[in-house]
């Protein structure tokens, strides 16, 4: 391949077929993975075109070739429903509440822990903690169901003791997402500490010995030290953060969401779901799809961008 | 390091200590009253409600019609544990192959190779291109489509490169020497010699597939192929069991028993590795931060 500048024309060719050749068993070990990627990854992306054309389920591989385009007539049903704002608002709503919230209990709790004197109990608390991480979301979206449960649930078994009615909470439009945003902080706060205990630990301890010997008390040392110490990590993090700000939670919701809070839970990723597998308009789901996938890859090129901009070697 | 210098931070100390202790068991009593919920029958949900952290008497009710009745258990737990098997050694014969190309250096193409992967990280077809081929080639429907789809994780697939690239150059060169192929070095050299990374991989596949749920359930329609995560999510939005027989039972337990029961034994295989695989979890978001 390098060898393509050479002034030679027919050089370039032999010499490419020489070294495949060479190389040959290399390249056929990686044949299988790469066939892989092709067929699962990029024919769905020339895929894609189902959003400019007229697909239904009942059409061929052929239809997609070959039909006509119809242009931006998807993207202009999208943009001018009502609903779209809706659904856009959601997804940025809900994600955002989520990144508040899990984000900065992530930080506050690496402290606490960090401040835990007895390493066992340390140990044991982390590993407590990370324990919702490993849960798939249906056993998740089953627990907050049984909590929640008007048949002898938890938080309802409460509102009876104090005379309460019981209430059907995950079908209440004004519940919905701050339950979706404390069931978000159950399993993934613990999971989330891990990066920031982990440059907790690199922080050189001199720097507290110092700080001990000026007199600095554990609240100042915590303020000084531990916190300017992990600002990289929280920046960098943070940044990353705002790149998947398009997904709220795609399959949380899908599982405990219903038609009654549909206004407040509705997101991007629901409505190509509803609309492309439960509806069967496939090209009109696929352009939202699109829509969604475009500026999501915008916002992860931008803030990978802006982190190597601040001396991170970015995820890539 | 740590010094108490003053009572403020003592009872500081305590209180966090307290504040913490309270905290894992927000992690841990939810599950707990899951699995109590799972073993009470009728009469004492009927005066207690199904929130119990303690029954009074256990019964195995829900256990029992989940293991005997006409509920997918069976089945649910048989796609799981093949998915989980056959799944990933797929994935690991189809990363490690590629991996160990991507990983060659001075191999003419790697870079375009690794690109034409790397492409897929932020690029996707989405939902509805994706389902049209997977039911277009005719996978829905078949074991295949909770496997095939999902063979490599570009994710996976670089940071196994990265592990191979680490490895020493001069050992692979000296089998390649000796007139090994490339996929007898990968298997007698580059294999050996990262067992312990290979391994670590592999339970991210195992850990992903056994919870995994959206894919089968998008793909599967027959409930008597469900991986045991959809039957549980089946039972929870439908609150009963398909197919359910006459069932010699005494007494029906709850439909909250039944419910939780399944939610108990689908989360048990996992919270029985849980303890002996967290640490290759926490080193992979480590690796998956400092490189990708």
């Amino acid at each position: 391949m390098t060898d393509t500048a050479l002034p030679v024309a027919r050089t370039p060719r032999r010499s490419l077929l020489t070294t495949l050749h060479r190389h040959r068993l290399f390249y056929l070990l990686a044949v299988p993975g790469l066939l892989y990627f092709l067929i699962f990854h990029y024919l769905p992306i020339y895929g894609i075109i189902i959003a400019f054309k007229d697909i239904s389920p009942f059409s061929t591989v052929g239809d997609v070739i070959t039909k006509p385009f119809v242009g931006l007539k998807w993207f202009r049903q999208l943009f001018e429903s009502f609903y779209f704002w809706q659904i856009m608002r959601n997804t940025v709503w809900i994600s955002f509440l989520k990144l508040v919230s899990v984000f900065p209990a992530s930080i506050a709790l690496a402290l606490l822990i960090n401040e835990v004197p007895f390493v066992r109990l340390k140990r044991i608390i982390q590993t407590v903690s990370y324990v919702p991480h490993f849960f798939s979301m249906v056993v998740v979206a089953g627990i907050v169901m049984s909590l929640l449960t008007t048949e002898g649930g938890l938080i309802n078994q409460i509102i009876a003791l104090f005379g309460g009615e019981p209430h059907m909470f995950l079908g209440d439009p004004g519940q919905f997402r701050g339950i979706l945003v404390l069931t978000t902080l159950w399993q993934e706060v613990g999971w989330g500490t891990i990066l920031f205990l982990a440059a907790i630990s690199n922080i050189d301890p001199q720097l507290y010995e110092a700080a001990v010997i000026d007199g600095a008390g554990k609240w100042r040392q915590t303020w000084h030290i531990t916190l300017p110490g992990i600002t990289f990590v929280i920046v960098i993090l943070l940044i990353f953060r705002i790149g998947g700000l398009l997904n709220a939670g795609f399959e949380q919701i899908l599982l405990l969401y219903s038609p009654p809070v549909y206004e407040v839970a509705d997101i991007l990723d629901t409505y190509v779901y509803r609309s492309g597998i439960e509806s069967l308009k496939y090209s009109f789901a696929t352009a939202v799809g699109l829509f969604k996938a475009l500026l999501a890859a915008a916002l992860l090129l931008g803030s990978n961008v802006v982190a190597k901009r601040l001396g991170h070697t970015g995820i890539w | 390091m740590y010094l108490q210098r003053s009572r403020g931070e003592a009872l500081f100390s305590v209180f966090n200590i307290v504040f913490l202790v309270a905290l894992s068991l927000t992690f841990v009593v939810p599950f707990m009253s899951i699995i109590s919920t799972s073993l009470i029958g009728i009469e004492e949900w009927a005066r207690r409600g199904a929130f119990i952290l303690f029954p009074q008497k256990i019964e195995f009710g829900a256990y029992q019609i989940l293991f005997t009745g006409g509920s997918r258990l069976a089945t649910g737990f048989f796609y799981s544990l093949a998915r989980v098997l056959v799944g990933t050694a797929l994935n690991l014969f189809f990363t490690a192959t590629l991996a160990y190309v991507l990983a060659r250096r001075g191999l003419p193409g790697r870079v375009s190779m690794t690109l034409f992967v790397f492409v897929t990280m932020v690029i996707s077809g989405g939902l509805i291109p994706t389902f049209f081929l997977i039911d277009r080639i005719g996978l829905t429907n078949t074991f295949w489509s909770m496997v095939i789809p999902f063979l490599v994780s570009p994710w996976n697939m670089l940071i196994m490169r990265n592990f191979f690239m680490a490895l020493p150059e001069s050992l692979e060169e000296a089998a390649i020497i000796d007139g090994a192929t490339p996929l007898q070095t990968l298997v007698k050299i580059v294999l050996p010699l990262s067992t312990a990374s290979i391994a670590t991989i592999g339970l991210f596949y195992a850990v992903w597939h056994w919870n995994e749920w959206f894919y089968a359930f998008l793909y599967i329609n027959d409930t008597i192929k469900l991986p045991l995560q959809v039957v549980l999510r089946n039972i929870l939005t439908a609150g009963m069991i398909e197919d359910t027989e006459m069932i010699p039972i005494d007494q029906f337990p709850p439909a909250q028993s039944l419910k939780t029961a399944m939610i108990v034994v689908t989360v048990t295989p996992i919270l029985c590795v849980y303890p002996f695989i967290q640490r290759y979890f926490v080193k992979g978001v480590m690796i998956g931060s400092i490189k990708g």
